[in-house]
């Protein structure tokens, strides 16, 4: 008798534990860095009951710990990267969600002439064989992958770079941003970890603007065919709130010194 | 130097508006660390007196490698303890990575050997002095192992003390494993990282010294409650 109340009791605990409506996202540092995840989870908390537990690492990382089943879904940037994931069967979909753009950041007196120059490849180019100190985020994350194909695109292998100027601190952004700020040096952030950086020290934003540094956001729920214990209705849940209206709003609406951080874009 | 002097302001801010989230991760990384040091003590502080008293064949290099697993790298431990933990992993099944618990078993792995290594030091001393008594007294191998535990528990506090030292200030590990979530596995190392990360210096420091001040207030605490260094020779 006691033994079949004590079943019943793990069962129900089991059961509370299992809808205790909470969910795991792996997300980039710039959503967390920005500010906008504070604004963001309190009202999904408001709206769906639902508490998100961020995990704050680089989108090649995040997409490792949903290929792991670590997390229920993952919030990042990194197109290509983002399809060979739902190819391989790891995530269910990819959705589009906001966007803003990744900016070259550099000593403000600009020793390399790179802010009046048409194109990012054209600035990273002027970078390159100017010589001047260049910190490369190193890790695999969305900002690096943009950073990779930019150097592709100007014709440049990144992997015969001499560490004499070119930089890998193998870091998150903020730390990137830190070690560029340290040695004077250019780096490319996306915008939204640049303004919200308190360490700017003689570091300027000296070129933006060319349509190559769209920086895309998308949200991708881990496959439950692969991983059983996801959190599938919760990952479902977020993907409604995050295209809704309600998220619209304040994604457009979120500002930091008169200038808007993220783009709504959902389909 | 006027971040420095900042850091000190936001501490003294933290401490005296006893900010929420500040004493929310202070207590995190009290109760993440101080659990794990008993549970290494108690694994590790039997095993290094065992080691004192025992003789067999690779005492020697058992001792070498205890030695050698002090300086055992945080961030390995938390690497091996991740995939371990991992969803794809042996234990995935428990779902611990990512919370409270998966910090405490690394941080055991790191804390266990510098405790025994250290405890394993201590009761050798005192070993040779209780030596000829110990064997004249006919005593079986418990007791020795009890009479040494207790009468040298004072040093033994020390090996613990250090354990909850290196705990307390260490990052690399636990980041891995806990992921730094906010309310979940956030603890004021972890903190102060992320703080960094985002160029804020003066929140950083802020929360380095109140970390610090942990540290000296926990040791402090500990001696007055011992009575150590006030009478007689221990």
């Amino acid at each position: 008798m006691i033994l079949r109340g004590l079943s019943v009791l793990l069962v129900c605990l089991w059961a509370a534990a299992a809808m205790a409506d909470e969910m795991k996202l792996a997300v980039t540092t710039s959503f967390h860095n920005s500010g906008l995840s504070d604004v963001l989870l309190p009202a999904i908390k408001d709206d769906l009951g639902l508490d998100v537990h961020l995990l704050v690492v680089g989108t090649g990382q995040a997409l490792r710990l949903g290929q792991a089943g670590d997390v229920d879904a993952i919030l990042v940037h990194s197109k290509p990267a983002e399809e060979a994931f739902v190819a391989d069967g790891f995530g269910t979909r990819r959705t589009e969600v906001m966007y803003n753009d990744f900016v070259v950041v550099g000593p403000a007196g600009d020793p390399a002439s790179i802010a009046r120059l048409d194109g990012a490849v054209d600035a990273l180019r002027a970078i390159e064989s100017s010589g001047v100190l260049f910190v490369s985020r190193g890790d695999d994350s969305g900002t690096h992958k943009k950073e990779q194909t930019l150097w592709a695109a100007a014709g440049l292998d990144a992997e015969t770079f001499e560490a004499t100027w070119y930089r890998s601190v193998g870091a998150g952004m903020g730390a990137a941003l830190n070690a560029a700020s340290g040695m004077n040096a250019y780096v490319l952030s996306d915008r939204a970890s640049w303004l919200t950086f308190g360490n700017k020290g003689d570091l300027a934003l000296l070129y933006a603007g060319d349509p190559v540094l769209f920086n895309q956001y998308a949200y991708l729920p881990v496959n439950a065919a692969m991983h059983s214990h996801v959190n599938t209705v919760s990952a479902m849940q977020l993907e409604n709130w995050l295209v809704s209206d309600r998220a619209k709003a304040l994604i457009n609406g979120y500002q930091l010194n008169g200038e808007t951080l993220f783009t709504f874009n959902a389909q | 130097m006027d971040e420095i002097s900042q850091g000190l302001l936001a501490a003294f801010r933290l401490i005296l508006t006893l900010d929420a989230d500040l004493i929310e991760i202070s207590l995190r990384s009290l109760y993440v660390t101080c659990t794990a040091v008993v549970i290494s003590s108690v694994i590790g502080l039997p095993l290094g007196c065992w080691l004192a008293l025992r003789r067999f064949r690779f005492r020697r290099a058992v001792i070498a490698v205890l030695n050698a697993l002090m300086g055992l790298p945080p961030v390995v431990v938390g690497l091996i303890v991740y995939l371990l933990l991992s969803r794809s992993g042996p234990f995935g099944v428990f779902g611990l990575l990512f919370t409270p618990a998966a910090m405490i078993i690394a941080q055991v792995i790191i804390l266990t050997p510098l405790i025994a290594s250290i405890a394993h030091q201590a009761i050798r001393d005192l070993w040779a002095d209780y030596h000829d008594l110990l064997i004249s007294l006919n005593t079986t191998r418990g007791q020795r192992m009890r009479t040494l535990l207790w009468d040298g528990r004072r040093a033994l506090l020390t090996a613990a003390l250090a354990g909850f030292g290196r705990g307390i200030g260490e990052v690399g590990a636990i980041m891995i494993v806990g992921g730094n979530i906010d309310h979940v596995t956030r603890v004021l190392t972890t903190a102060i990282a992320l703080e960094t990360g985002k160029g804020d210096f003066a929140l950083a420091l802020g929360l380095g010294f109140v970390l610090i001040l942990i540290a000296i207030v926990v040791n402090l605490v500990i001696h007055r409650l011992s009575g150590t260094e006030v009478r007689g020779r221990w």
